[in-house]
């Protein structure tokens, strides 16, 4: 029993995955098609690619409260510059653009000037949404210029099936993990997350290193947002908002400790496949979706309560 | 090798040393003793480089030196301080090389984490001591010993010629004290100068050459380990004996 308590709760969210993806394909005839799993899996790649770089912000102890807003400014400004006629490499360089700014913002504002990261991220949160606001001037924007079909096959096509989404997590995912384990860069952001005076002593340069994660973050949130309205075909200042739950949910269900330290790329991914398939599964069950919120919050608080039941066990 | 010429220090209207000689020769090892507020965190912080003096001289291999926590290294004095500085969070090995891990190229270009040879010279590193850590062990569930074992092996690590221990023993069981003076001597036969800040009488008597103590700032004694006696040092830490 110890031993299980050890796994990693990567192992055991993607157990827990399974097991729920088992129950559902019994009880519920639309849920193992085709349609129904490509839906979700293109769903949870939006969330899961954001989730990577949230994982690695937990990990210094820090938190991005701010990346569904970031989404939408990124979104706005991508969807502007391309209904301006310019083509999606530049479209996509101005929403990157405005993603890194705010990543250093956060970074600079956490790491140069020692400020809680959760009242600096909470404060771009309302920045970034207030700007996509301003600058969108609260229309929908869904003329995208020469380069339109690009966009909308780039997020909403497939590639042997499979959403192009989803690839891109894949491939996200797999980077991230040989980066968790093999940069140095990686090994300092969970030193920094686990005592980060002594770090600091080690020599290891603590600030550039949160400064890092909070840019690589939200230049996630920026990829995420481009996805995202080549799916949607159209993006309103909306876009992202209260996504940063989802995405913070995912990252603790999946092992990355709020009090820094630990987390991983296949943990941020599965956390993020729970979270959207549980979504999927209320909606199939015919429940209210107005519950979902109810759910999502619940599972992030079960998968606090479930670690500390951890530490306690070993 | 280390020498101190009439060191001061004053924080404010505090005095916390005044003018205090030292002298240190490779492979000494000195005890370093005093009650609380003594001074004897204050000078450590000095040749760790923490704290420049307000006044006197710091001499390495007999030039006039000035130490920060970087020039102390690389002239090849460690500190390992009393809470340790580890990451519970990660292994012995990653601890005994944070900021200094050990890259291979893979592909011949890209540069990556070389666990393997990490793995290995932490495990020499852990024989050499005597300790019976496990490279690949968590800190967080290591014995106090063991914690000791991995923080002396980072500091080992630069091969330095002086180290300077606050506390090693404190906050550990009786048997993991013995593991930790082993590690000591160790590094004494290694060639090593330890200088050593202890509040435990029968540490400082069982592995010092010699025993250094000061009193509100002041050196009130340096004498050979073997020439004085515990009863000798309790007075002259309590002021009851004025100087020795």
């Amino acid at each position: 029993m110890r031993s299980l308590l050890r796994a990693p709760q990567s192992l055991w969210v993607t157990l827990t995955v399974a097991a729920l993806a088992g129950v559902m394909s019994l009880v519920s005839e639309p849920f193992a098609s085709a349609d129904n799993i490509f839906n979700i899996s293109r769903n949870f790649a939006f969330i899961g690619l954001i989730a990577l770089g949230q994982t690695a912000v937990i990990a210094t102890g820090g938190i991005d409260l701010s990346v569904g807003s970031v989404m939408g400014l990124a979104g706005i400004v991508t969807g502007l510059v391309l209904g301006s006629g310019q083509p999606l490499i530049v479209a996509a360089a101005a929403g990157l653009g405005c993603a890194l700014l705010c990543g250093l913002v956060n970074g600079s504002l956490v790491a140069y000037f020692r400020l809680s990261p959760f009242v600096v991220t909470l404060g771009m949160l309302s920045i970034a949404r207030s700007l996509a606001l301003v600058i969108s001037n609260n229309r929908m924007i869904h003329d995208f210029g020469p380069d339109e079909d690009l966009l909308l096959a780039l997020g909403g096509g497939r590639f042997l099936g499979v959403a192009n989404p989803v690839w891109l997590l894949a491939v996200a995912a797999l980077c991230a993990a040989v980066w968790f384990r093999y940069s140095r860069l990686a090994r300092h952001v969970l030193a920094v997350g686990g005592n980060e005076d002594s770090t600091r002593l080690a020599g290891v340069p603590v600030a550039r290193v949160k400064l890092t994660v909070y840019v690589l973050s939200s230049l996630l949130a920026g990829v995420s947002a481009i996805l995202m309205i080549g799916w949607l075909g159209a993006v309103t200042n909306a876009l992202g908002q209260g996504y940063e739950l989802r995405v913070i949910a995912s990252a603790v269900i999946g092992g990355a400790n709020l009090m820094g330290g630990e987390g991983g790329a296949f943990g941020a991914v599965a956390g993020a496949a729970l979270i959207e398939l549980i979504r999927n599964s209320l909606l199939l069950l015919g429940v209210d979706p107005y519950w979902q919120g109810a759910f999502v919050g619940g599972s992030i608080v079960a998968a606090m309560l479930v670690e500390r039941m951890r530490r306690a066990g070993r | 090798m280390l020498e101190l010429r009439s060191v001061s220090m004053r924080f404010g209207a505090v005095e916390a040393l005044q003018g205090v000689d030292l002298e240190l020769a490779p492979g000494e090892v000195v005890g370093l003793m005093g009650d609380n507020g003594a001074g004897k965190s204050t000078l450590l912080k000095i040749v760790a480089g923490n704290f420049a003096p307000t006044s006197g001289e710091l001499r390495w291999d007999g030039q006039p030196v000035e130490l920060t926590p970087l020039s102390a290294r690389e002239h090849g004095i460690e500190a390992v301080y009393q809470d340790l500085a580890l990451c519970d969070n990660l292994s012995a090995t990653a601890n005994v090389f944070l900021g200094r891990e050990l890259h291979r190229r893979l592909f011949g270009v890209l540069p990556v984490l070389d666990h393997a040879a990490m793995r290995k010279r932490s495990a020499e590193l852990f024989d050499e001591l005597g300790s019976d850590t496990r490279p690949d062990d968590l800190v967080r569930r290591m014995s106090g010993g063991q914690r000791q074992a991995t923080a002396l092996a980072r500091a080992r690590l630069s091969a330095p010629r002086l180290m300077l221990l606050d506390e090693p023993t404190a906050a550990i069981s009786v048997r993991q004290i013995a593991e930790v003076l082993e590690l000591i001597r160790r590094l004494r036969d290694q060639g090593v100068s330890v200088l050593l800040i202890s509040h435990r009488m029968s540490d400082v008597f069982a592995v010092a050459d010699r025993v250094v103590v000061l009193r509100r700032g002041r050196k009130v004694a340096d004498k050979a380990v073997a020439g004085s006696s515990p009863e000798e040092v309790t007075a002259l830490i309590t002021g009851a004996l004025e100087a020795a």
